[in-house]
């Protein structure tokens, strides 16, 4: 979502640093609506009716493998970013495109993990705590993919050879994007899966 | 007078679209603008009449006019409709319009993306609307209260309602994710924060609120749409499920979304107060942080509409004392405005009447809200129409005055003439006598019992006068209205020609021409005061009376040249897809094959979207 006439138009504003604050604002804005969706589940995680409870489906271990892929993916993200400021266009696509496999990675995870949970008789009717687990983890699901969506984009757009000048900021943006729904997902994973009450 | 030629830049040469394709590609700040005002006076008309077949209905014991049914399905879309589709969006009007020049930019920061919140929106208040003809409208209350909105799964009004909602938070939390960017990153050279005019403080508070409000609510609308569509148990309390969350949810929106509705028309009176009192505004800085104030305060009020669904009494005290509180700064607001007014030199032209009808019915209306938060006397007046009369005199009195005020305080410089004085001062006292005469009664009805959402009454409870002069009342509004589509219609082309600066402004959309040309201002300007138009026209002289300049300060002319954002169909293409996704969604599961066609035509407008500013840079 480029956009190029801000540049034209602040007088010598910055276009990019612009788009920048913009994602921090819409980020401030997904701090609330994560935040609404894991205090729904804090309030119904023991409302688990006839269904099973947590304990009773979480594989801890899997779940912990599949979260330390999707820290890794911050990590790649972090030198893709690296690479874009030293203009070393290769090594930025390559390593964009690993963070997009790590996130896809994560979501296959989730995907096997969901169907497991169905199988245990864990579905989205069973219980409050049910319904609250797969909206809290799908909606976040659904980030890591608009996620993996925007590297992929950023990364095959930049074979063109076009967004020159733009190229850094846009990998920065999708950083703070990319290690945002990392940072959410450590808590969910504390919340959700660790903190066993 | 600052510069006025267009000679004096040279503005790049995009090839404009006229005529329906031009409005429905714009990107201009200001066209934006003048369809959002449109469009909430369409959307105005539909509540209106929701509302005065209300009216009809009650204007008579044992009324014939709607079923049951049709009733619920009336007063639900009134409300939604009033405050998503009228109020929200004209105040969306002004901020578009004015808040870039108010700023002293060309533009907000992302052309497209303000295009887009205005598609989505617009989507968003037809798919609502279509309903009446797709087998009936939402019918659950505006505040959606589960079970209400969960229950009959068969009927999918509330489906509509669900996903409508979604889809217009979608419009505003982009809005307000643009508005907050110009605001950080696009204020002309010297507009310091505490230099930004009063109304564009106040629409930054409106965006964060905005921002910080709608995930909430959000996330309760598509536990509501899951519980109806995929079974799900998030309000069902056989299952465990809690409708309270709903209540919680829906008002930690709810609530600052009051906010978001009174604080723009604070913001015009702002403006408008000290104009037409030819005084500074009085207490400046005190408006702007009391409108901080309320921005943050509005967050921790909600529990105050739940009085009566027995949170304890803890909370009720707490949020009792909290609701109490949050009057200071509304009250502090009051202070200013009428320090304001006190020994100006007033003139009393329609924009002006409004501002001051604003403050009388909002006191009214604030004075009304402080006996909610008394938590006894609120038990009783709950679900009463003392309640209704509340809100109207704070969103009718307060927010739809406000706006009038702003509607004739800024008509000049939008369409280059004025709008006509002598029936703008019927259509105010219409509306003023009128307004009173709606739901200054609703207050007696209330304390005499009389329940809110009720389609029928009965004889002899001491409702009936009450009610009648209501429905009079609503009639006179509705007059009121006519009056002003009259005057709009007959100013269009024989309304006197305005002028850069009617008024004798304050703020910078004086210093450019009525209408402002495409690119606001020929060279950005330097600012160097608050009120800074006025300082370039006026010094003080010892006693502190202002003594106009014999020579105006000029603004130095340049020649670099003007970019302007290009139009585009691609965010009426995005926006569009989303709507045919909503109307898929609505009618799973075949309706899958729309959500997908819907997701297609939306990634192809964003598609087409980002590799649009593509193509444009490598013509440079």
């Amino acid at each position: 979502m480029s956009e190029h006439a801000v540049e034209a138009h602040s007088g010598g504003h910055d276009a990019g640093h612009a788009r920048k604050v913009a994602m921090w604002v819409f980020l401030g804005s997904e701090c609330l609506f994560f935040g609404t969706l894991i205090a729904t589940f804090l309030l119904y995680r023991g409302r688990t009716g006839d269904g099973p409870a947590a304990s009773d489906v979480f594989d801890i271990p899997f779940t912990s493998v599949s979260s330390f892929i999707l820290l890794m993916s911050s990590l790649t993200m972090v030198l893709a970013h690296h690479a874009a400021s030293r203009r070393d266009r290769r090594t930025m696509r390559i390593w964009l495109i690993a963070t997009a496999l790590l996130g896809t990675v994560f979501l296959a995870g989730q995907v096997f993990e969901f169907t497991e949970f169905v199988e245990h008789g864990l579905t989205v009717t069973t219980s409050p705590f049910a319904s609250s687990f797969y909206l809290l983890t799908g909606l976040h699901g659904a980030h890591v993919a608009v996620g993996v969506l925007m590297l992929l984009v950023t990364a095959f757009m930049s074979f063109g050879g076009r967004y020159r000048d733009d190229e850094g900021m846009n990998v920065e943006i999708v950083g703070l994007y990319w290690h945002f729904v990392d940072i959410v997902w450590i808590v969910i994973f504390t919340v959700v899966y660790l903190l066993q009450v | 007078m600052a510069v006025t030629t267009d000679t004096a830049a040279s503005v790049d040469s995009v090839v404009r679209p006229r005529g329906l394709w031009g409005w429905l590609t714009t990107t201009d700040h200001k066209r934006i603008g003048i369809l959002y005002g449109v469009t909430a006076i369409a959307f105005g008309v539909v509540g209106g009449t929701e509302a005065l077949l209300i009216r009809l209905q009650l204007a008579t014991p044992n009324g014939e006019i709607l079923s049951a049914d049709a009733y619920n399905q009336m007063f639900t879309m009134h409300g939604t409709t009033m405050v998503f589709l009228v109020v929200m969006p004209a105040a969306a009007a002004f901020t578009n319009y004015f808040l870039p020049i108010l700023l002293g930019a060309r533009d907000v920061a992302f052309p497209r993306l303000n295009a887009l919140s205005y598609w989505v929106f617009v989507f968003g208040g037809l798919f609502l609307t279509l309903t009446f003809f797709l087998g009936g409208a939402p019918d659950g209350g505006w505040f959606g209260y589960a079970p209400l909105s969960t229950q009959v799964p068969e009927v999918v009004r509330m489906d509509y309602w669900a996903l409508g909602l979604i889809v217009l938070g979608l419009a505003s939390v982009l809005s307000s994710v643009n508005f907050i960017t110009t605001v950080l990153t696009m204020r002309a050279p010297g507009m310091t924060l505490m230099r930004m005019p009063v109304f564009a403080w106040m629409a930054t508070v409106v965006s964060f609120l905005l921002l910080f409000s709608l995930p909430m609510i959000t996330v309760g609308l598509f536990q509501v749409f899951m519980d109806r569509n995929l079974g799900t148990t998030f309000y069902d309390a056989a299952m465990g499920g809690e409708p309270i969350l709903w209540q919680h949810l829906f008002w930690l929106f709810g609530h600052p979304e009051v906010y978001v509705l009174i604080l723009p028309a604070m913001g015009i009176v702002s403006e408008v107060l000290p104009t037409f009192s030819r005084k500074p505004l009085f207490g400046r800085s005190f408006v702007i942080f009391s409108g901080m104030a309320i921005g943050f305060m509005g967050f921790g009020v909600w529990a105050h509409h739940m009085f009566t669904a027995g949170l304890g009494p803890v909370a009720e005290a707490a949020f009792g004392l909290t609701t109490m509180f949050i009057a200071v700064p509304t009250g502090v607001k009051i202070f200013n405005w009428l320090g304001t007014i006190w020994g100006g030199s007033l003139r009393l032209n329609t924009a002006m009447l409004f501002s001051l009808g604003f403050i009388f019915l909002f006191v009214i209306g604030g004075l009304s809200g402080v006996t909610h938060s008394i938590v006894p006397s609120d038990a009783q007046q709950h679900d009463t129409y003392y309640v209704v009369a509340h809100f109207h005199y704070v969103l009718f009195g307060g927010a739809v005055f406000g706006i009038f005020s702003g509607v004739y305080y800024w008509w000049p410089k939008v369409t280059g003439r004025l709008l006509d004085e002598r029936l703008g001062k019927w259509h105010f006292w219409l509306m003023f006598v009128g307004m009173n005469f709606t739901f200054g009664p609703m207050h007696v009805l209330g304390l005499n019992g009389m329940p809110r959402r009720t389609y029928r009454y009965p004889e002899g409870l001491g409702f009936d006068m009450w009610n009648m002069m209501a429905t009079v009342g609503a009639f006179t509004i509705a007059t009121a209205v006519l009056v002003f589509l009259a005057n709009w219609w007959r100013t269009r082309t024989r309304g006197e020609i305005a002028g850069p600066d009617p008024w004798d402004g304050r703020t910078l959309e004086w210093s450019i021409p009525s209408p402002p040309p495409e690119h606001n201002f020929d060279i950005i300007p330097t600012v160097v005061a608050e009120d800074d138009f006025w300082h370039r026209k006026y010094v003080e002289d010892d006693s502190g009376n202002p003594v106009a300049r014999e020579a105006p300060v000029e603004s130095p002319v340049s020649t670099e040249p003007i970019h302007l954002p290009s139009p585009s169909y691609h965010p009426v293409l995005a926006a569009f897809g989303i709507f045919v996704t909503a109307i898929g969604a609505v009618y799973l599961p075949w309706g899958l094959l729309a959500v997908g066609t819907g997701a297609v035509i939306t990634m192809w407008g964003l598609f087409g979207w980002s590799m649009e500013s593509l193509t444009r840079r490598e013509h440079e």
